[in-house]
């Protein structure tokens, strides 16, 4: 229905074929190293160090999984624990990540208050920042308040990212300030303003931002601030797996794999119903 | 004065859980760059000792700017062209194609650390993918060592790095493509826009101003903090320092010689860089947006 009145603006059938093609090629580009690394976790062993090397498996095998099961099985804490760890991390920190940004984002984007130019500055000031010693003032803050080792040392600083806020800020600014007026001529606070009014026209932007704060909270490892090995996520025991060296090329490869799942489910289920909002807006006009 | 309040609710977790574990760390640590800080001891006060030997006395340092100016100034406005270019045009394809094609170029963002796998290709000996289909067709004649010999790295991170430049910024470019109200195409078409381009230029550009912006502001973090991908794939220190940026110098006195004052001065030089590049992107932008 869409490409229907698309034809209108005069566009080209060969004009389509033309971007689908060009998009195909870079889309092969972008894919490449990916399906390499999937290959590689199917191959056995013997196979990882052809030559030449093969762009494909001869003799595909889920052995690199059971390895990596097996490996994970026999561990000291149980497997399923490092998982439950990691996403419990990841719904916390999305969960609050969306709710805190886009709340605070509409404050600085429709509200009018003493400062707000200087919040605005600060949290752009914060974007840029990067700094070698900030973990270890982080450590210092959360030693202070007795965070460490616990797991608000792995879910608290992960929140209030400057850029998800600057993100929801972006896209709010651009709705129109008549609404928001007339939100308040119909006698609704801020807050009823805020959640009935502003956010589900943003959809699109909480949806980034959820890919944005899944991705980032799946990949936490708490490295300075957890030492219990049954607060650890994820991440963390991958790593201390696949470092085991050439033996472990294929569990490794296989360990890269299975931790990319989560992510890409998280993002085909925001992006599709990205896809969808402009569908129904579109019916509605 | 009640309305006020709600928006101080509104803000109050955020802004809470920013002063104490964005603002305080990032306030505490600005100072670190003016002391003598080995983590065991107390930090020593030493004025600006640290920069006087970085700018005077630290050759590497200097590469290492030179690199991260050299390296900015390619990657940066190229990806930016890419994100917004690749956005746009996956915004022209109908339907299904669209999540698809959003997904594909996404992915190595999302695939976290996968781009090691570039490893595998570029690696020195024939098993090296790039070397054995290279040798295989004819086009070179022996191994080309593309992670360690100096005429090669700078390229070869580049490729790499561009590889996973369709980050933040493209998702939200892709977001607000989506969010472009379908009437203001349709009022264009009958004030008489014909083509793509000019429905680019008149319709859909005008309406990305903050999105642009961001992708702007992301992209000036990714390519001046670069580092990782040549640390990784490269050997460290790469040859010559040919892949040294500041984030990577940073990396050796912060996590390999706790030199941690010393590693501050750098991140300082670094947040001050990228600051003038925010204000100047900022201005140029401006001219064209809002």
């Amino acid at each position: 229905m869409a490409s229907k009145k698309r034809k209108q603006i005069g566009k080209s059938r060969a004009g389509d074929i033309a971007i689908f093609i060009m998009l195909m090629l870079v889309g092969l580009f972008m894919l490449f190293p990916i399906y390499l690394s999937v290959i590689q976790s199917v191959k056995p062993s013997q196979e990882l160090f052809l030559f030449p090397p093969k762009l494909y498996a001869i003799a595909p095998t889920g052995q690199n999984f059971v390895d990596l099961l097996n490996t994970a099985s026999n561990m000291w804490v149980p497997f399923s624990r490092y998982i439950f760890n990691s996403v419990f991390v990841a719904v916390v920190v999305t969960v609050c990540q969306l709710l805190f940004s886009s709340s605070a984002a509409y404050v600085l984007a429709k509200g009018e208050f003493p400062g707000k130019k200087a919040l605005n500055k600060a949290i752009e000031l914060a974007l840029l920042f990067t700094s070698s010693v900030m973990f270890i003032m982080q450590y210092m803050v959360m030693a202070f308040m007795g965070l460490i080792d616990t797991y608000f040392a792995i879910t608290l600083p992960y929140i209030a990212t400057p850029m998800g806020l600057f993100l929801m800020r972006q896209f709010m600014g651009q709705i129109p300030d008549a609404i928001i007026e007339a939100a308040k001529l119909d006698g609704a606070g801020h807050m009823r303003t805020c959640w009935q009014v502003v956010i589900p026209n943003v959809k699109p932007a909480i949806l980034t931002l959820m890919i944005f704060a899944f991705q980032g909270a799946w990949q936490v490892t708490g490295y300075s601030f957890i030492y219990s090995e049954e607060l650890k996520p994820l991440p963390t025991v991958m790593q201390q797996i696949s470092s085991a060296g050439i033996a472990r090329a294929g569990v490794a490869a296989a360990a890269v794999v299975i931790t990319m799942i989560p992510p890409i489910v998280v993002f085909l289920f925001c992006q599709s119903n990205v896809m969808e909002t402009m569908a129904q807006s579109g019916m509605k006009d | 004065m009640k309305r006020s309040r709600g928006l101080y609710l509104l803000m109050a977790p955020f802004f809470v859980l920013f002063t104490i574990f964005t603002f305080v760390p990032v306030v505490m640590s600005l100072p670190m760059g003016f002391t003598n800080f080995n983590m065991v001891q107390l930090p020593q006060w030493v004025g600006l000792d640290n920069f006087y030997v970085l700018f005077l006395e630290d050759e590497v340092f200097l590469k290492a700017i030179q690199n991260t100016l050299i390296f900015a100034v390619v990657t940066g406005p190229i990806s930016y062209i890419l994100c917004f270019l690749l956005a746009w045009l996956i915004n022209e394809m109908p339907g299904v194609l669209k999540t698809v094609f959003t997904f594909v170029f996404y992915a190595p963002t999302l695939a976290g650390n996968i781009y090691t796998t570039w490893q595998l290709i570029f690696s020195g000996d024939t098993y090296g993918i790039a070397n054995a289909y290279l040798i295989k067709l004819g086009i070179l004649n022996g191994a080309r060592q593309w992670l360690t010999d100096a005429n090669y790295i700078f390229g070869v991170v580049i490729v790499v790095q561009l590889w996973m430049s369709l980050g933040a910024g493209f998702l939200s470019l892709r977001a607000g493509l989506q969010g472009i109200p379908r009437d203001r195409y349709e009022a264009a078409a009958v004030e008489g826009v014909k083509n793509r381009m000019q429905e680019l230029l008149m319709v859909t550009v005008p309406a990305m101003g903050p999105q642009m912006l961001f992708a702007a502001v992301m992209q000036i973090v990714s390519s001046f903090t670069a580092g990782d991908v040549g640390r990784t794939l490269t050997a460290f220190p790469s040859t010559d320092y040919a892949a040294h940026t500041i984030m990577t110098h940073a990396y050796d006195y912060g996590s390999i010689r706790f030199e941690m004052g010393y590693a501050s001065a750098i991140c300082f030089v670094l947040f001050g860089v990228m600051i003038l590049a925010n204000w100047g992107i900022k201005k140029l932008l401006g001219r064209y947006l809002d």
